[in-house]
């Protein structure tokens, strides 16, 4: 038998598509195609509101009920959704992260009215608080009692789900919030450590081991695909140091590396859409070549992620694009092929370097949890660096700033422009629905249900998960439970590292321009300009705010950033005690339609009308019309990726607003 | 005809109508000489002089090294204060970017607020090119407020204590420090902090080591003869703790000092400064020297404002 062979070709990985949306009828329908189509497990995404812990007909969830995944509020919402898949059988990964007890817990209860039991049930929750903290603002609580909750979920699991991976270690977020290779590996590990730390304190010692291995890792592959193999090579290899050395895992199988994947989604474009299939497929091949350090689960982003939602159409597409890879290539068949590579071994020693000693930053500060602040301000930092290297053209992207020139594409030819639009209506029915299903239960079961979750929240000792099953149980709300929650842990709000970034270096003459524009302006007004960029919603989307931001004190303005999740009477009473100049809005979660306008609304009734607005973000062309009219003075989306010429067009418009003279 | 701007928008805080203050507030960060004069009515509306009365509101500074949690602390303080119904006006000051001369102004991020309540108002301020931790509004601005609001908290840029000037214009300073950071025991020990009227040890919550980081702090200013400065310990993070102690150790302070008589010299102290700016070394020679200056400048009424005051010198320089 030779030995460049494998006797027999691998099984493929798990091939998911990330989906949801609407309802729960409508998203059930939806898994259901995807299945028949190939797919083999399921990936849940769920809306806003439900991620965050607010019920439709909550103030805060306003424009977001149904948008970008799935609206779960019950038990009755989740029997619908996973209607006729045997829960027995199927392995569910759920994107759910501050309300994964929560979510899990309604799992369970619907497994139990199909008839399975808990320890058939396969999946994951995501479950990490850390990356949301740092990245992806799906939040809700402080962070000690949020890291008791995944403490007491991984607890529970073990023993009574042991083939449920009760949290996904992401560094998929980090990467699309600007992270660099070393800040991914080091961080997520990082973070690892805080987590199974915390669970040491809550389990027996003895089944740490087992502990260790139903930690699962959610990771990211950019389009420097060889880079990013030798990433997940070297997270394999600190991981089996982690658990022999600093967790005395000795059982080998329990210390193996697992992870899935979702590819890089930042670097994929606006501008002439379709080279996206190609940076997706490239992407695929960094965690599918080499088997030492293969995915067991893979799920892709659509060629229109820039665009918006993707259609049933555009995931299709992207489910071929893993079973091409997987079935027609030869890519199954060969032992490691980087074994004995130079470049291979090379860059994973690099990588090894670089994030222990970034480890060891991470632990200096106290740890994951208490390094927050610092590591979120590094991402910053780094997206600064990444975005400005566009800027510069250092970095190419093709389509973006380079190669521009392009023939019509028909993919974007029909009349929602090539993305799946939700129907605004389905707020109204849901919660219209939710006041249905509120009115039918036992409430005297429930208010006693959530009672005991509240003791139990306040009991350090106890395991909420026995409380919150029973809850879900007794028919309460996803509101519901987050709302006891909050009252018993407090509420929170993570930092914004915009503070913290570097300022531009100097040799940048158009930024230099830009200041001394932004100084006679000023002088001309009597005040610095001041804006206020402001992220109205759930949208945890906070890229884009967080570099006009720093771009904007780099070009010598005064800003206000608050950070994520304001309403729009927040964002205009902000406006007006700072006494603003202009205000820039950030959407990227396709709510812009409902909360633009109520923050101009907002504004007009606290006297800030005559601030001019300016709104970011994912905003398909045939939306801008309804923006303007709501008198939205300007719209930037990806396309616009030179920020320094955003910024000195704000100034030109506050200029304008306010009398000062175009310079000579 | 209608009232000039400053003077409308001085009478609107007079009389407690708090819409008028971001108006005001932008007016007095104004620089444009066009504003130059209803800045000066604005001030002399809310002064003493013009009001027959010191402003009421009660003016306390926050200062303390970066990160020390004053930003999170005034959130709970302002969460307190609103609920023992006193109004609430907070002035966040942010440091500029030498290199740029932006800022960004995170102070805000870390306070919450309810944004139906009329009654507190967040406003923050960046410093500018100046040192000392202020914005050259900042003192004008809690002047102003001061007529307006029950309270007027002032949030320093974090600084090295040496550098604060927020005893110039607080009625009572609280210095913030963090347990375990040792930097306050150094400071007030080596003599180069001023004795705070209030030391506040934050993060209460990280457990003993603020339970000692407090008696160390508080022994050692006992052994400085500093028998009125009152130590507390806080933890702004829920569940907050220590929070009464020290909105009443703030008060009481405020109790035992005669604040028209402390508000009187900052006042002259800082017209001396201003007309010193101002005048230079020709300015106080024509007043008979520094020395003589320090005297002159106490006679002067007391209820008048800084302008007002350097004025006043300036004519009696001139006589
Ligand atoms: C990165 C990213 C993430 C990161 C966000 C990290 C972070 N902290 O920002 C992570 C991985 C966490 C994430 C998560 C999710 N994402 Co996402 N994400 C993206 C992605 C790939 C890139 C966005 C980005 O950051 N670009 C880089 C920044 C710099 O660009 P930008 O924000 O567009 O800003 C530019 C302009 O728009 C403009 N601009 C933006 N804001 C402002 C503000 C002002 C004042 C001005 C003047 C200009 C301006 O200027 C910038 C200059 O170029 C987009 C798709 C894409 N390629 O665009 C999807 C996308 C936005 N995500 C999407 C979704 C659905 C989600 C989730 C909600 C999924 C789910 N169901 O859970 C989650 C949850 C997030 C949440 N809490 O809200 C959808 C939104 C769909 C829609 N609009 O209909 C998109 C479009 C992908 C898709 N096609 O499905 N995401
Ligand atoms: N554990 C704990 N952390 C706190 C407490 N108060 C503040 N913090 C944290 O300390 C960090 C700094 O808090 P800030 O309130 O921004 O500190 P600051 O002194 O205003 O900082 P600057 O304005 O930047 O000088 C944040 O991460 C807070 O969450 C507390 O009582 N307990
Ligand atoms: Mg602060």
């Amino acid at each position: 038998m030779s030995d460049h062979r494998l006797p027999k070709p691998d099984r493929p990985w798990m091939m998911r598509t990330y989906a949801g949306h609407s309802t729960a009828a409508k998203s059930n329908e939806l898994y259901r195609g995807n299945l028949a189509k190939g797919q083999t497990g399921l990936s849940i995404a769920f809306d806003l509101p439900t991620q965050t812990g607010y019920d439709a007909g909550d103030e805060l969830a306003r424009g977001e009920v149904g948008k970008v995944g799935v609206p779960v509020a019950h038990r009755g919402d989740m029997k619908v959704l996973l209607d006729g898949i045997p829960l027995d059988q199927m392995n569910t990964s759920m994107t759910i992260n501050a309300t994964a007890a929560w979510l899990l817990g309604l799992y369970i209860v619907a497994a139990e009215e199909q008839g399975a039991t808990e320890d058939q049930l396969q999946g994951t929750t995501q479950n990490d608080i850390i990356k949301e903290f740092l990245a992806r603002g799906t939040y809700a609580f402080p962070p000690a009692p949020s890291m008791r909750l995944i403490a007491d979920m991984v607890a529970y699991t073990v023993t009574n789900v042991p083939k449920w991976n009760p949290i996904n270690i992401c560094s998929y977020h980090l990467q699309e919030a600007g992270a660099t290779p070393i800040q991914e590996i080091a961080f997520a590990m990082s973070n690892a450590i805080a987590v199974l730390d915390a669970v040491r304190d809550r389990v027996d010692e003895s089944l740490m081991p087992q502990v260790f291995s139903r930690i699962s890792f959610f990771v990211n592959a950019g389009v420097r695909f060889i880079e990013e193999h030798a990433k997940l090579r070297a997270m394999s290899i600190l991981w089996d140091e982690l658990g022999r050395e600093r967790y005395g895992v000795t059982d080998d199988k329990l210390r193996r590396f697992r992870y899935g994947v979702q590819v890089n989604s930042l670097g994929l474009t606006e501008a002439q859409p379709e080279n996206n299939v190609q940076r997706i497929v490239l992407e695929t091949l960094a965690v599918t070549l080499g088997r030492d350090a293969r995915a067991r689960a893979i799920q892709l982003p659509a060629w229109n992620e820039a665009l918006g939602l993707p259609r049933p159409w555009d995931q299709q597409w992207s489910l071929r694009i893993q079973q091409v890879m997987a079935f027609e290539t030869d890519i199954l068949d060969y032992p490691d092929i980087f074994e004995g590579s130079k470049v291979m071994d090379g860059l994973v020693a690099e990588m090894l370097e670089g994030s222990r000693a970034e480890m060891a930053v991470v632990a200096e500060h106290g740890g994951a949890v208490e390094a927050v602040p610092y590591m979120k301000a590094e991402l910053v930092e780094s997206h600064r660096a990444r975005i400005r290297k566009i800027e510069t053209g250092e970095m190419k992207v093709v389509g973006i700033n380079d190669y521009r020139e392009t023939e019509h594409s028909p993919l974007t030819d029909d009349s929602e422009g090539g993305i799946l639009v939700v129907d605004s209506a389905v707020e109204a029915q849901q919660t219209d629905a939710l006041v249905k299903w509120r009115s039918e239960r036992d409430q005297p079961a429930v208010d006693a249900a959530l009672a005991e979750v509240a003791r139990v929240a306040a009991t350090p000792d106890e395991n909420i998960m026995p409380a919150t099953i029973a809850a879900a149980r007794a028919g309460a709300t996803t509101g519901e439970w987050s709302a006891t929650l909050r009252n018993a842990f407090g509420e929170y709000r993570a930092p914004t590292g915009v503070g913290e970034a570097a300022g531009s270096v100097a040799g940048d003459e158009e930024l230099e321009g830009l200041r001394d524009e932004v100084d006679r302006v000023s002088e001309a007004i009597g005040r610095r300009i001041r804006i206020l960029v402001g992220k109205p919603g759930l949208d945890g989307h906070s890229n884009g705010a967080e570099q006009i931001a720093v771009r904007a004190r780099d070009a010598g303005m005064d800003v206000v950033y608050e950070g994520i999740r304001l309403t729009p009477s927040q964002i205009a009473a902000s406006a007006v005690q700072e006494g603003v100049h202009v205000i820039g809005l950030s959407i990227l979660s396709g709510s812009h339609r409902e909360l633009i306008p109520s923050v101009i609304g907002a504004l007009k009734e606290a006297g800030a009308g005559d601030v001019p607005v300016v709104v970011g973000g994912i905003i398909p062309d045939q939306d801008v019309p309804e923006l303007t009219a709501a008198g939205v003075a300007a719209v930037y989306t990806p396309k616009d990726y030179d920020l320094t010429q955003i910024i000195s067009e704000i100034v030109a418009l506050v200029a304008e607003r306010n009398g000062v003279a175009q310079s000579a | 005809m209608t009232e000039p701007r400053g003077s409308a928008l001085g009478h609107r805080l007079a009389g407690r109508d708090l819409t008028a203050a971001p108006d005001a507030l932008n007016l007095l960060e104004s620089s444009a000489s066009a504003d130059s004069a209803d800045r000066q009515d604005l001030l002399r509306a809310t002064s003493p002089a013009v009001l027959g009365y010191e402003p009421a509101g009660h003016v306390v500074g926050i200062t303390g090294p970066p990160g020390a949690g004053k930003s999170t602390l005034i959130s709970v303080l302002v969460r307190e204060l609103r609920a023992a119904n006193r109004s609430v006006a907070v002035i966040a000051v942010d440091p500029s970017s030498k290199r740029s001369g932006g800022s960004l102004l995170g102070d805000r991020a870390r306070i919450d607020f309810d944004p139906a309540d009329k009654n507190l108002l967040i406003r923050s301020m960046a410093t500018g090119d100046r040192l000392g931790g202020l914005a050259r509004p900042t003192r004008d601005a809690a002047a102003a407020l001061s007529a307006a609001y029950d309270v007027v908290i002032v949030e320093t840029v974090g600084v090295g204590q040496s550098e604060t000037e927020i005893a110039d214009i607080a009625d009572t300073v609280c210095v913030v420090v963090q347990p375990a950071s040792g930097d306050a025991l150094q400071f007030i020990k080596s003599g180069i902090m001023e004795i705070p009227d209030v030391l506040v040890v934050t993060k209460a919550d990280l457990g003993q080591i603020a339970q000692r980081a407090r008696r160390d702090l508080h022994s050692a200013l006992r052994s400085l003869g500093a028998t009125k400065t009152s130590v507390v310990a806080v933890s702004s993070v829920p569940p907050a703790s220590g929070i009464t102690d020290l909105i009443d150790a703030v008060d009481a302070h405020a109790e035992s000092v005669d604040l028209a008589t402390e508000r009187a010299g900052r006042r002259r102290a800082q017209a001396l400064t201003e007309f010193a700016e101002e005048h230079g070394r020709k300015g106080m020679t024509a007043l008979g020297g520094r020395r003589a200056a320090v005297k002159e400048v106490k006679t002067l009424d007391p209820t008048l404002d800084v302008p007002q005051m350097v004025a006043e010198l300036l004519r009696r320089a001139e006589a």
